[in-house]
């Protein structure tokens, strides 16, 4: 691994440029005999603890469990246990409608309900071979980048708080909220959005969305050099992610390892650049890759990925064009509700519609997008009916968690603090 | 259709299945004897070059008669190509398949959750438990389609047995060999961990 040099004296004052504090703190006076310590008790060496974290800490960003086996502070081996949180959903989608499904994607990584509403509205049209319209498709990027800032933006502030800086927090959390209160103004909901519907939107954007959209796309990069400049070279930050939990491209790789994870490592692969949905190639914005595949790349893949969705918006929203958010289709497509009233035909097509739900034909189809934690696929197999044989989620959380017992093992107790945050898991996810 | 299916066939012969294609993505069935020959091959040979699982899961028909079906999701991280491995088990035989984390470790908790939800065996898969449900959840297989949506005990049976399930159940007998906590347990609790008792009730005999 490399050396990096951090400018550290000018973010923080009180340190050198080693990341040591300058003055003694609290004024304590260093004690001259102090070194005169009694010397460690031999018969603790070697003895390994055994100690329990969660499932209810606050460090363990959600009702996860990790039994540590410590030898000293230094961590030897990492048990994690999961399930405290699964719900079940891809049985119980076998038993629903396609569009039943849907506010059931909201549950999963419920952080960016919008682009798993997305991801899972993609497969079914993969399935069914739809083709959704030029605006339906501007407004899912728009959804899904508006998501993937809400998810870092809450990544950020919880895993700076793991670390001992309170003030990003509060920063991100703001924006956080201005993003949800447009979620708010276009699905009426801030958490279970359910905006998609197969086939189209659950609804077009109100009138003041758009300016309330481009008015946070122009105060957003404030925030962002905020966090940069109290953050990316404050001593304590630097020292507590540079080199912690370093994986290799190759070790990234072989784990499975998606998203900001996988970038981090140095493999420059993003779904939405390499294998595009929802036209993101016509988009310009850049793939942000790291290179030590340490918490602290990590931390800077997410930071420059929240500048690139901002770009994204932008652009978006100079290209939004007008047009039917919903496909031309009756028979997945309901009605409007004046036209069921009062048109024979548009009654039949809204009755077989909710009694008998959308068929999709016999085959299968995987969709995976760039989900803000990493792929996100959704597995449809469908034997005919309405509803699916099996619905897959492909969790990009639950498998970069599955690196954590390789990641954090030989690192220090408080290490495996800062390692965890930086997988970015959420457990509605992670157990389903 | 990925030509990676025809390069297959000319390696493996009759040992690869079907190939086939399902709103434009390939799949390749492939017998479960040569699985993880296939797949050390689609991973190590420069054309292929396999190198990234993107999912393991199952798929069980609503048909009975249809064979139960172990689903690999490959890409080729450099040339972006995507292909689709099955392997087909009899629903009614034996359920056991070779486990790829000797090739993909990311393969370790991917397999530990089919097996959890299907009852698949994965064999030399280095740590095969329950990931999802808990170790010893006595339903059978969630994902299986004889498994009814609300599970197969009652509710009240549901709650009887959390309520009665033994709190050594929480650590698995290799976590409770660590610190030598084993050693401070009371003797009829290392007595029925020795037995292999961990979680049933107490009274239930």
């Amino acid at each position: 691994m490399s050396k990096r040099t951090v400018e550290l004296e000018l973010a923080t004052p009180g340190m050198d440029a080693r990341g040591q504090p300058i003055r003694v703190p609290l004024g304590v006076a260093p004690d001259p005999g102090a070194s005169d310590l009694a010397p460690p008790e031999p018969d603790l060496a070697g003895e390994h603890m055994l100690i329990n974290i969660g499932p209810q800490h606050p460090a363990t960003h959600g009702v996860l469990r990790l039994v540590v086996e410590l030898d000293g502070e230094t961590v030897v081996r990492v048990i994690p246990h999961l399930g405290y949180l699964h719900s079940g959903f891809e049985k119980l989608g076998e038993y629903r409608h396609y569009n039943q499904i849907i506010p059931l994607t909201d549950r999963t990584d419920y952080l960016s309900p919008m682009a798993n509403n997305v991801g899972f509205a993609l497969a079914a049209e993969k399935l069914m071979g739809i083709e959704i319209t030029p605006r339906c498709t501007v407004l899912r990027v728009i959804a899904c980048e508006m998501s993937r800032i809400i998810s870092h933006m809450v990544w950020l502030g919880t895993t700076s708080i793991d670390l001992g800086a309170f003030t990003p927090f509060l920063w991100a959390f703001q924006e956080r909220e201005r993003i949800y209160n447009l979620q708010e103004m276009w699905t009426g909901a801030r958490l279970t959005t359910s905006v998609t519907r197969v086939g189209g939107m659950m609804a077009d954007i109100p009138d003041d969305f758009v300016s309330g959209l481009r008015e946070f796309t122009q105060t957003f990069p404030r925030t962002l050099s905020e966090i940069d400049r109290v953050l990316t070279r404050n001593a304590v930050w630097v020292g507590r992610t540079q080199g912690v939990g370093a994986l290799t491209a190759a070790e990234a790789t072989n784990h499975s390892l998606s998203g900001p994870m996988l970038r981090a490592s140095g493999v420059a692969y993003d779904v939405r650049k390499d294998n595009p949905y929802l036209d993101y190639e016509t988009y310009d914005f850049d793939v942000v890759v790291g290179e030590h595949g340490d918490v602290y790349d990590r931390y800077l893949v997410r930071l420059e990925e929240c500048s690139q969705s901002n770009r994204i918006l932008q652009q978006a929203l100079v290209r939004l064009p007008d047009g039917p958010i919903n496909v031309a289709d009756p028979r997945v497509i309901l009605p409007p509700k004046s036209r069921a009233m009062n048109d024979m035909e548009a009654m039949i097509y809204h009755f077989k519609q909710v009694m008998e739900g959308v068929k999709a034909p016999v085959g299968e189809a995987y969709v995976g997008i760039e989900n803000p934690k990493g792929e996100l696929g959704t597995y449809l197999v469908s034997d005919g009916t309405a509803k699916p044989v099996r619905w897959r989620i492909r969790p990009p959380s639950f498998i970069n968690l599955s690196a954590l017992p390789r990641m954090a093992e030989g690192h220090l107790l408080s290490d495996l603090i800062a390692i965890n945050a930086s997988v970015d898991i959420v457990m509605g996810e992670v157990d389903r | 259709m990925n030509p990676t299916v025809d390069a297959l066939r000319a390696t493996f012969g009759s040992a690869i299945g079907r190939g086939l294609e399902s709103c434009g993505d390939t799949i390749v069935y492939v017998a479960r004897e040569t699985l993880l020959d296939a797949m050390a091959w689609l991973r190590d040979t420069p054309q292929q070059g396999y190198d990234y699982l993107v999912d393991v899961t199952a798929v069980e028909y609503r048909d009975r008669e249809r064979p139960l079906e172990v689903v690999y999701q490959l890409r080729s991280l450099a040339r972006r190509a995507d292909l689709r491995v099955k392997v087909e088990l009899d629903p009614r035989g034996d359920l056991t398949v070779d486990s790829v984390v000797p090739l993909w470790r990311g393969a370790d908790w991917l397999e530990r959750e089919t097996y959890d939800m299907f009852g698949i065996t994965f064999r030399g898969h280095p740590d095969l438990r329950r990931i999802l449900m808990w170790e010893t959840y006595a339903e059978g297989y969630p994902l299986r389609k004889d498994f009814p949506l609300r599970g197969r005990f009652s509710r009240a049976e549901q709650v009887r047995q959390a309520l009665g399930a033994n709190p050594e159940a929480h650590y698995s007998m290799e976590e409770l060999s660590i610190a030598e906590a084993y050693d401070e347990l009371p003797a009829d609790m290392k007595e029925r961990l020795r037995r292999g008792e961990r979680g049933k009730l107490p009274n239930s005999e």
